[in-house]
């Protein structure tokens, strides 16, 4: 596969949640070091949209391709669909990494122990070299004195770092945040938001969902606008905030500034 | 009266009864021990079978711990003891094999394993129930079979939820070893029974026993307490 293959792509994605249709449709693709942004009021979607990226979510209906490959999916009896290969799935999700609202960690493991876990138990890494791996990105969200504390000894900035650092040992081909600073107290945002500026400088791919329209205006070479289950508007980040069209994106940005 | 207790009754050998005091107490400790361990794993199949189960695996769950909380634990072991090896000589003979005779430990630790599982299963489905979505989620979301999420994360993850009922749980188990005296077992009670029953010292024979239970209990709580603390690694101190 070359570059140009799309590190995420979704094609018409649909989600229903019983008679609640959450996915009207959505497409987006993701190249090799896109940072998208994806933006939207409450209940548009956003979650939904990307939990179904690594299948926490299964779709009604739609594809998704990872670097190329999709997934293969099978009709339900009650008339959406899952996942038709256990080891596909199993093969895909290691290549992403998501970080959550809440972090997520291994509370039984150290700060190192959630770094090296998918590693050696999924990639089937030797312990040495995921121990040193995880040193590194552990330096790199600055808790290189931290790997023997355990996540509920540390401030939530610190375990949204740690959660970083345990997405970064899998060296991932997307990686995904759903609102990583939302569960923050409020001074510890920055340094959290400063990290995931390091990685999207470096070109990381990633998909983003924020409420932190400055930030996601700083880092984003695409913004995603989620209106009750569709993209009302997308485009680079100055047009999206500098000059929007739809009513709806002038006036959520206009409710959150 | 208590000057007139004659205490070389206890000693360990021949006209004392020591000797077989502690071989019965140590039969009853590896009752309840195998009995104990077999729940555990009873437990972990019937707590995720209710849990993740299909239909068919989840009645099954549920009819068992129905049964074995709703029925009293000595109707449970003569029921077990007497049908249960008595369907597995019909079996043997099916298959054209001679009834075996299965040995009186492995009996009693199935007979205790049994009846531990079915609170087991409980035990432990309310310890993974107590462990947070998000967790279990993250390993999946890496890419882990749903048995590496269960023994990497889901496990660990509720031990510490499930010790408190667990250590209750054994506390029992070596109560229950009592029980087995009924159906013949020399374990503690029933070979105390004999000795006080030869002697006519009920009160010594009955209390000596009733202090290798409360030693036996006294130990296991170092035990538990241990491993309480190490199941609780970095949980928050409160709680
Ligand atoms: N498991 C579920 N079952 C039923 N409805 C759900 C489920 N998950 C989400 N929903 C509904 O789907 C809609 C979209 O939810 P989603 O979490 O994707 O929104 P969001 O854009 O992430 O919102 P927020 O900004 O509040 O996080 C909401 O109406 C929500 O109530
Ligand atoms: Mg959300």
């Amino acid at each position: 596969m070359n570059d140009a293959t799309p590190a995420v792509e979704i094609r018409d994605l649909h989600k229903r949640f019983g008679h609640l249709e959450v996915l009207k449709g959505i497409s987006l693709t993701a190249r090799p070091g896109d940072v998208v942004a994806v933006i939207g009021g409450s209940g548009s979607g956003k979650s939904t949209m990307l939990r179904c990226i690594n299948m926490l979510e299964t779709p009604s209906a739609g594809d998704i391709a990872i670097h190329g490959e999709t997934y293969a999916m099978r009709p339900t009896r009650d008339g959406g669909l899952e996942p038709a290969d256990r080891r596909q799935l199993q093969r895909i999700r290691a290549q992403l990494g998501m970080v959550f609202q809440n972090f997520n960690l291994w509370p039984h493991r150290t700060v190192l122990g959630n770094v090296i876990e998918v590693p050696v138990q999924v990639l089937g890494i030797s312990r040495d070299e995921a121990v040193a791996r995880a040193r590194q990105v552990l330096d790199r969200v600055g808790l290189a004195e931290k790997e023997d504390a355990y996540p509920a000894h540390m401030s939530g900035g610190q375990q949204q770092r740690c959660a970083i650092a345990r997405v970064l040992a899998v060296e991932p081909l997307a990686m995904l945040f759903d609102e990583p600073t939302s569960a923050l107290d409020p001074e510890l945002v920055g340094e959290v938001l400063n990290v995931i500026r390091d990685l999207a400088a470096e070109k990381r791919t990633m998909i983003l969902v924020t409420h932190e329209m400055s930030f996601a205006r700083d880092v984003a070479s695409h913004v995603v606008y989620l209106k009750d289950g569709r993209i009302e508007e997308q485009g680079p980040p100055e047009q999206i905030f500098g000059d929007p069209r739809s009513p709806h994106l002038q006036q959520f940005i206009r409710s959150i500034a | 009266m208590i000057e007139a207790i004659d205490f070389s009754l206890l000693a360990l050998t021949s006209p004392g009864w020591g000797g077989a005091l502690l071989a019965g107490f140590l039969r009853s400790v590896e009752l309840a021990a195998g009995g104990y361990l077999l729940g555990i794993v009873i437990g972990l199949l019937g707590a995720t079978a209710k849990l993740y189960g299909g239909r068919v695996l989840r009645d099954i769950a549920e009819i068992y711990t129905l049964l074995i909380r709703a029925v009293p634990e000595l109707v449970l072991m003569l029921l077990f003891y007497y049908v249960g090896t008595d369907l597995l000589n019909q079996l043997m003979a099916a298959f054209g094999r001679e009834g075996i005779d299965i040995d009186g430990l492995s009996a009693g630790i199935l007979v205790i394993g049994l009846v531990q599982g079915g609170y087991a299963t409980e035990v432990f489905r309310g310890a993974i129930r107590a462990v947070p979505p998000g967790q279990i989620e993250a390993a999946q979301a890496f890419g882990m079979s749903p048995f590496r999420v269960l023994r990497r994360v889901t496990l660990p993850a509720m031990a510490p939820h499930a010790l408190p009922g667990m250590a209750n749980l054994w506390m029992i188990a070596t109560k229950d070893t009592a029980l087995l005296a009924v159906i013949g077992f020399s374990e503690l009670t029933l070979v105390t029974k004999q000795a006080a029953a030869a002697t006519r010292e009920y009160f010594l024979f009955f209390f000596a026993a009733g202090l290798l239970y409360l030693a036996l209990t006294l130990i296991s709580n170092l035990g538990l307490r241990w491993l309480e603390r190490r199941a609780r690694r970095g949980l928050p101190a409160a709680a």
